[in-house]
């Protein structure tokens, strides 16, 4: 299968602290790989890495078979994208939906000036959002929403990987599933290949195809998902398993996604 | 679907609505900028409302206490003090606001710069800076003075010397915060070059704190301006100022003490609509 | 359910400032020794609920009506572990300033106290020998911290608000299991407050489930999650992610 990622012993220290200590990752083409590890394990320095919002001391990146060097060109920025954790922080306060979804779409001359505004309905249309909703500001919304603005973003420049750190932990429950159905769509829909970050292995669980366990800088463990919840290899990786709060048996529990 | 549900009820009436409504709940902002105003107005229209002018002499009428005619009576060589009150207005208030112009854009932009890029750029701005406001402000004022001649162009150029600084320092702060919001990240991934997140990400957030220190520095330099003039280095008469106005009433203290009270309450007065705008505009901001 | 109820809340309603209310109408009871859960989503005012019972209002919100009888004191675990502490004061020091005015005991012995509660709580011996202060200690050490200080008070309730929220997921469950000792062998009862269900489920015997200021279900922890009757609590059991057994797990 082709990869839509390699790493290959990515290495970042800040001061004194190793945060990634030779990590080498791969990424499978349209699938979504799940990377899970408790605070301080290095996947947020991880995703902001390949991003390309931080330069990695030593270690290479290819985005297919392209070597992203630390100056990215313009397409290579564009083909890789990032959703936030906290919905809150993730929208600029001082500019309408409108601003925010065309601000990429018109310097990136993506679509012809006179299109703008279509292009700008159809992404919000893509996640789920009404049209109306353009006039607005990020404080209009609620967090669920901003943060599918932000997706909406994200996929104006028509990325090929999209890497979510934590898209879902600042939200409730309930407006966490319809994110990850989103998720699920877009994926499907747009073929893109999914780096997404949770601690939450119920969320791991519900969108990944792979899973990746990190802790303190280093690859712990990657399997199938299959494998990975049911015979984890590594020691670390039951542990996180069983640590998982668990709902008493009952028959009311459906399986989802 | 449950999404909609969280959506907080606020904002009914639109932006523009909404932005009103907080300045009429913002009782320190209306009153700020009605005292301000009326001394706008004031100034601006004084020609047409003062039969005097600021400096026609009279030394049939000096040192007259306030009456109907002089309505707050008249100096040692029988000139009208609220005219020229008036008239000292005009030159004090504008040269505070363009001495604060240039020092401001350059303060917000460079404490940006700093802010944003961090690493060298942060180091030599901050440098400067610390530099700069090692030295006393009256010190460097003097100096200027005396270099291009007593009058306005030695505050214009000490205050883009050093005006900048205070502006610098408080963006830079800010801008260094918001730097490590998520927004800014995904400016950055969306590919967005640099020049761009500041000028349209960064400076509409900077703007408004940057405003409302404006306002506080803008008492400062009147302040200032006011103290060069009474020091006979600063606004050189016959043009009217309040500073020149409050040297010149010193010998009369006891006999004619509103000559020097009035300027300095004028003083006082701008001080406080100032800064209550100053307060108006960062509560208002505040809420928000 | 409960005969000698130590805390009896009857229709408790909070509101804003701006009339709004936050709380509408709760009543429950909690007897000695029990748990109880308030489950719902941001906004439900379950820890607004909680507050009310400290009688630590946040400024701006009042008691508009109901009662509050307690029979016992309360102490209060918050989320927000480092927050909860002072960030410039040794956490042991913290901790005996809690005994010596809660347990009214001398400084000498209530430093002896507070090094026994935080043995107890399996902190490691070095924050006996040297000073430590919050930010040296990992969010999981806070929060014993925190729990040691509640304890400290000798509660005959214990106020739990999501203490196990910003904590990852194996330090939580060492947290989880930590209350549940404490609660066998002290006794206090215990109004855990959160929005995971399982954790719920797994440590309280009866859960109310709470949505806009409301309690719109309640009953015993297992009947609760079989035959769940309002849609909501429905809505919030399924959102429950389901992780799958793992294969020659005893648990």
């Amino acid at each position: 299968m082709d990869m839509a990622l390699q790493v290959h012993n990515l290495t970042v220290r800040y001061g004194g602290f190793t945060a990634l200590d030779k990590l080498s990752l791969n990424l499978e083409q349209h699938t979504t790989l799940g990377l899970v590890g408790e605070s301080g394990s290095g996947k947020s320095t991880l995703a902001r890495v390949i991003a390309g919002l931080i330069a990695p001391d030593e270690g290479k990146i290819l985005l297919g078979s392209q070597e992203l060097r630390k100056k990215r060109s313009l397409y290579q920025h564009k083909q890789i994208q990032m959703i936030f954790q906290n919905p809150d922080a993730s929208l600029n306060p001082k500019h309408s939906i409108r601003q925010i979804l065309s601000e990429a779409l018109l310097f990136h001359n993506i679509v012809s000036r006179s299109q703008v505004e279509k292009r700008c309905q159809e992404l919000l249309a893509l996640v789920q959002l009404e049209a109306r909703s353009l006039d607005k500001y990020p404080h209009e919304f609620s967090g669920g929403q901003r943060q599918r603005i932000a997706i909406a973003r994200s996929l104006s420049v028509e990325p090929s990987l999209l890497i979510a750190d934590e898209p879902t932990s600042a939200l409730d429950v309930s407006v966490q599933r319809s994110v990850l159905e989103l998720f699920n769509t877009l994926k499907a829909e747009l073929h893109l290949s999914l780096l997404f970050i949770s601690h939450d292995l119920g969320v791991i669980h519900a969108i990944s195809d792979t899973v990746a366990v990190m802790r303190q800088g280093k690859l712990v463990e990657k399997s199938s998902k299959d494998q990975f919840f049911i015979r984890p290899e590594h020691e670390y990786s039951r542990e996180l398993l069983s640590a998982v709060p668990k709902m008493p048996k009952t028959s009311t529990t459906r399986r989802l996604l | 679907m449950n999404d909609i549900r969280l959506d907080p009820p606020l904002q009914e009436g639109g932006k523009t609505a909404g932005s009103l409504r907080r300045i009429w709940n913002t009782p320190s902002l209306l009153v700020g900028s009605m005292m301000f105003a009326v001394l706008i107005i004031l100034a601006v229209f004084i020609p047409y409302l003062s039969p005097y002018e600021p400096s026609g002499q009279n030394l049939s009428a000096f040192l007259q206490p306030p009456s109907a005619a002089h309505w707050l009576g008249t100096d040692q060589l029988g000139r009208d003090l609220f005219t020229r009150l008036i008239y000292a207005a005009r030159t004090d208030l504008k040269i505070m606001v363009l001495a604060e112009i240039i020092p401001f854009c350059t303060g917000v932009f460079l404490g940006m710069l700093a802010g944003y890029y961090g690493k060298w750029i942060d180091t030599v701005i901050t440098l400067l800076t610390d530099t700069l406001i090692a030295f006393p402000f009256y010190l460097i004022v003097i100096i200027v003075a005396f270099a291009s001649g007593a009058g306005e162009r030695g505050i214009y150029i000490t205050f883009m010397l050093v005006g900048w600084i205070v502006f610098a320092r408080v963006v830079r702060g800010l801008s260094a915060s918001f730097r490590e919001q998520e927004w800014v990240a995904s400016a950055q991934t969306l590919g967005l070059p640099g020049v761009r997140i500041i000028l349209r990400h960064l400076l509409p957030n900077v703007l408004p704190q940057a405003v409302v220190v404006l306002m506080t520095d803008m008492i400062g330099l009147l302040v200032a301006i006011v103290t060069l003039g009474y020091l006979g280095i600063g606004i050189a008469p016959p043009t009217p100022d309040w500073g020149t106005m409050i040297a010149d009433g010193q010998p009369f203290i006891t006999t004619a003490w509103w000559l020097s009270a009035v300027p300095g309450f004028a003083v006082v007065y701008t001080g406080i609509a100032l800064s209550l705008v100053g307060d108006g505009l960062a509560d208002i901001w505040r809420k928000k | 359910m409960s005969i000698h109820p130590i805390l009896q809340i009857e229709g408790l309603s909070l509101a804003a400032k701006s009339k709004e209310t936050l709380v509408n109408n709760v009543s429950f009871s909690l007897g000695k020794g029990e748990s109880l859960g308030l489950v719902g989503e941001s906004g439900s005012g379950k820890s607004l609920t909680l507050r009310a019972i400290l009688g630590l209002l946040p400024r701006g919100v009042t008691q508009t009506g109901g009662m509050i009888k307690s029979g016992a004191s309360s102490a209060m675990v918050f989320q927000d572990p480092r927050g909860a502490l002072d960030p410039l004061c040794p956490v042991v020091n913290q901790l005996a300033e809690v005994v010596y005015y809660r347990q009214q005991v001398n400084r000498k012995a209530s430093r002896i106290i507070a090094l026994e509660l935080l043995e107890r709580l399996g902190l490691p011996d070095s924050l006996k020998r040297s000073d430590r202060y919050p930010s040296q200690l990992s969010g999981g050490q806070c929060q014993r911290v925190v729990i040691a200080m509640a304890l400290a008070c000798k509660p005959g309730i214990l106020l739990c608000d999501e203490p196990t929220t910003a904590l990852d997921v194996t330090v939580q469950r060492q947290i989880i299991d930590t209350i549940t000792d404490l609660q066998h062998e002290l006794g206090f009862a215990m109004v855990f407050v959160t929005h995971n269900l399982a954790i719920a489920a797994n440590l309280c015997s009866r859960l109310y489930v709470m949505k806009a200021g409301r309690i719109v279900e309640h009953g015993d922890t297992l009947d609760l999650l079989q035959n769940p009757t309002d849609p909501y609590t429905q809505m919030l059991i399924d959102s429950v992610l389901p992780v799958p057994e793992l294969e020659g797990s005893g648990a």
